[in-house]
């Protein structure tokens, strides 16, 4: 059980999130960097190494993590990118403290989505013999997903705006929120179908941004944190896992990698019962459906009982398990992004330095990110005091 | 380093122009499955992936959802490095941290790379928009303004670069997986080639390949248990610089990046003597004339000597440093499999596996990666744990 040795998070930053029309991507990227480094109370000369996540596509440049290099002390420093959500560069980050060949390690993720075209990005996804020619994107596969999902359990378009309803009223309490909502079940089952069963309003809005994280060997986090006060956050538990590419080939209503990556999580962590033992869950959720079936996958329910959580208002702020105080993805948060805000908003949650999304006494809590068509990534992060 | 590592298995396809007979997502099944072979493992026994391009190339988003049921990660840790030229070089420290974190024992790295799928130059072409892209973007274009002034400020010849030229394609003709096998070639046939960017000849440069190379790292235990000559990564070390051209002043004759990591390695292992200390160097160069300047930075001659190193056939097969028994970059470029390729083909002499490239008696190998900013990964393998 646990990690070979412990992993501490010393540092967290985001941005504001939303439409960056005025920015390019190294001030963006800066932004956090700087605001990182000052949560830490640490110097750019203090980072070891950075990993950094982003996707040329997204970027709409070759090796575009190169943007980065200047202003994450990459020059004449240690460097990498992985070119896939920040959840995993964390991860990634994690195991490069754990190799023993550094101490501090900073995460960067970012991407601006408005600068690119969200069908034609997330369509080129799909391998380009079979799935990518049938026009499927992230939406159109989710849309799939959602029917399979609601036929098989008997959920509702109701559960799923119940979560839309819930995140974005959320968004109020989260400064860095993009699109705080005061709206009600019929505004979302009225908004536009963009692929039934799926809303307007119950899918993550395009928006721009960056998130930022530093991680610390044991020893360096205690000293570092001491400077500031507090403590370091630990990393409990964490997994990740790859499903299978053709959709046609999974049971999508199973989010089978999910359940394994959070097996892992949960056995590092040493967590027997989710619900009981994790106090707050951010849980990447594109589209509303979907925080309702990683739900399951991450086994706080029995299969096709989530729809019970959000009736029983047990993933409200004020419930057992309070999932996306932030607002989450469908507040807005960008692509590639938005499992590492997932990261960094547990993490203050730990501190106690949520604001006015806190919840009382925080021990233990969760943070998920996914990526590809249905989730066919999907990365678990449990951290704790 | 906590905990050592070694590369236990090496697998590639045979590297060509164009692969008609297979997609990205089958050359990385062919690597990957001959790794496995190579080092009589099953899929099964694999516990995380790394895998590596320049997706931009082949103009795929998140190319890691198609192909990681041919690098075996389904239901597995997965994630995918991206850092321009060196993303290979990259993956294969990324696989080692992996390993060394002590949360995986058998990790594999495949990089793979298909320019027939795309428009390289193109993709190329996309450097930063404001300075860089309208006057030196690409490769050929900013490497013939710094050989020039390499030239100007060693010494170096024409006929001397041709003979860098020569000597890889006479090595690649003792490595079965080399893409260009060109028996006849010779420093005239060279220097009658044509001019691709004044002083660069056709034949100075590397090709673009349809390939993917993998190899399997284990930990400690897993490698004496299952591998007869492990090669043991003694160090690994990354330098990235800033990735405006323009700020790079005489970038091929200065190459910082390989200084400093040479400065960090040679220190923690002793090297003194590199020449004499490395029995085989698998260095990644794009152009001929590249390698003469990186001689110059790894220290295996004066500043000025690179040259005489060549005339004198110091680091050909029967020289005292064989550099890239293999063929090398200038033989063989799928560009995301070409860094994992310089690992494999360093790791292949200390498995002896080299067949008619190996070089006898390796002990100490070099193995290094670049990028187009200058980028720079180094790590030595030696047979010694």
């Amino acid at each position: 059980m646990g990690l070979p040795e412990k992993v501490g998070i010393v540092g967290t930053a985001q941005s504001k999130y939303g439409l960056v029309l005025n920015k390019t991507i190294p001030e963006v990227a800066y932004e956090v960097v700087t605001k990182v480094l000052e949560d830490a109370g640490l110097n750019i000369k203090d980072i070891e190494n950075t990993v950094s996540a982003s996707v040329d596509l997204w970027d709409g440049a070759t090796a575009s993590g190169a943007f980065l290099t200047e202003v994450v002390g990459g020059v004449m420093g240690s460097e990498t990118r992985v070119a896939d959500d920040g959840i995993l560069a964390a991860f990634h980050a994690a195991l490069n403290i754990l190799s023993g060949d550094f101490d501090v390690v900073m995460v960067v993720a970012h991407c601006l989505g408005s600068r690119g075209t969200h069908y034609d990005i997330t369509n080129w996804v799909f391998d380009p013999v079979y799935q990518q020619m049938l026009g499927l994107d992230y939406l159109s596969s989710a849309g799939l997903q959602a029917s399979w999902y609601m036929n098989k359990y008997g959920l509702s378009e109701e559960h799923f705006a119940k979560v839309s309803v819930k995140n974005h009223r959320n968004a109020f309490n989260n400064p860095y929120a993009y699109q705080p909502m005061n709206i009600s079940v019929d505004d979302v089952l009225q908004s536009e179908i963009l692929s039934y069963p799926i809303k307007s309003l119950e899918a993550a809005p395009v928006s721009d941004g960056a998130c930022a994280l530093i991680l610390a060997s044991e020893k360096r986090a205690k000293e570092i944190a001491r400077e500031k006060g507090r403590e370091p956050v630990w990393i409990k538990g964490m997994g990740n896992c790859y499903d299978s590419h053709y959709l046609g080939d999974r049971d999508l209503t199973e989010c089978s990698a999910l359940t394994i990556a959070a097996k892992r999580a949960y056995e590092l962590a040493g967590i027997n019962k989710p619900l009981k033992e994790i106090d707050v869950a951010e849980i990447s959720e594109p589209f509303s459906y979907q925080e309702l079936l990683w739900l399951e996958g991450l086994d706080f329910c029995k299969r096709g009982d989530a729809g019970r959580l959000i009736d029983e208002g047990i993933t409200e702020m004020d419930g057992e398990l309070p999932v996306n105080t932030s607002g989450g993805m469908l507040a807005g948060n960008p692509y590639i992004v938005a499992g590492l805000t997932r990261l960094v908003e547990t993490v203050e949650q730990c501190w106690g330095e949520a604001g006015k999304r806190q919840v009382p006494e925080v021990e233990t809590a969760l943070a998920h990110g996914t990526t590809g068509p249905c989730g066919q990534m999907h990365c678990v992060v449990i951290v704790g005091r | 380093m906590k905990r050592n590592v070694a590369i236990i298995g090496t697998g590639q396809t045979k590297h060509v122009s164009k692969r008609n007979d297979a997609n990205q997502a089958e050359m990385v099944f062919e690597a990957a499955s001959r790794a496995l072979e190579d080092a009589q493992l099953e899929i099964k026994d694999i516990d995380a992936v790394i895998t590596d391009n320049m997706e931009l190339f082949e103009g795929r988003a998140l190319p890691d959802m198609w192909v990681a049921e041919g690098a075996g990660a389904y239901l597995k840790h997965q994630l995918k490095i991206a850092t321009g030229g060196t993303s290979g070089s990259s993956a294969a420290i990324a696989g080692y941290y992996t390993t060394a974190s002590g949360l995986f024992d058998i990790v594999m790295v495949v990089g793979f790379e298909k320019h027939s799928d795309g428009h390289t130059f193109a993709g190329m072409a996309l450097a930063d928009p404001f300075w860089d892209r309208p006057v030196a973007s690409a490769a050929p274009g900013n490497f013939a303004l710094s050989i020039t002034e390499y030239m100007a400020s060693r010494g170096v010849t024409q006929e001397q670069a041709a003979k860098v030229a020569v000597k890889a394609r006479k090595n690649a003709l003792n490595n079965p997986y080399a893409h260009l096998h060109i028996p006849d070639l010779t420093v005239e046939k060279v220097l009658n080639s044509r001019y691709i960017a004044y002083p660069i000849h056709l034949f100075d440069m590397c090709p673009q390949s349809d390939g993917a190379c993998a190899i399997i790292y284990a930990s400690e235990k897993k490698a004496k248990e299952l591998c007869e000559n492990p090669a043991w990564v003694k160090a690994a070390v990354t330098r990235h610089d800033t990735p405006y051209l323009g700020d790079h002043i005489n970038r091929l004759a200065t190459i910082r990046t390989i200084r400093e990591c040479c400065n960090i390695i040679y220190k923690k292992l002793g090297i003194t003597n590199p020449l004499k200390q490395f029995d085989v160097a698998e260095i990644y160069e794009p152009v001929s004339y590249a390698e003469m300047a990186w001689y110059e930075a790894m220290g295996f001659c004066k500043e000025g000597e690179a040259g005489k190193l060549v005339d004198e056939g110091v680091t050909s097969m029967d020289g005292e440093l064989p550099v890239n028994p293999s063929g090398g970059v200038l033989s063989t470029n799928p560009v995301g499999a070409s860094g994992v390729i310089r690992a494999a083909e360093g790791a292949l002499q200390i498995h002896g596996k080299g067949g008619k490239r190996q070089v006898p008696d390796v002990e100490t190998v070099l193995v290094h990666g670049y990028g187009v900013y200058t980028w720079c990964d180094m790590m030595v393998l030696s047979s010694h744990l």
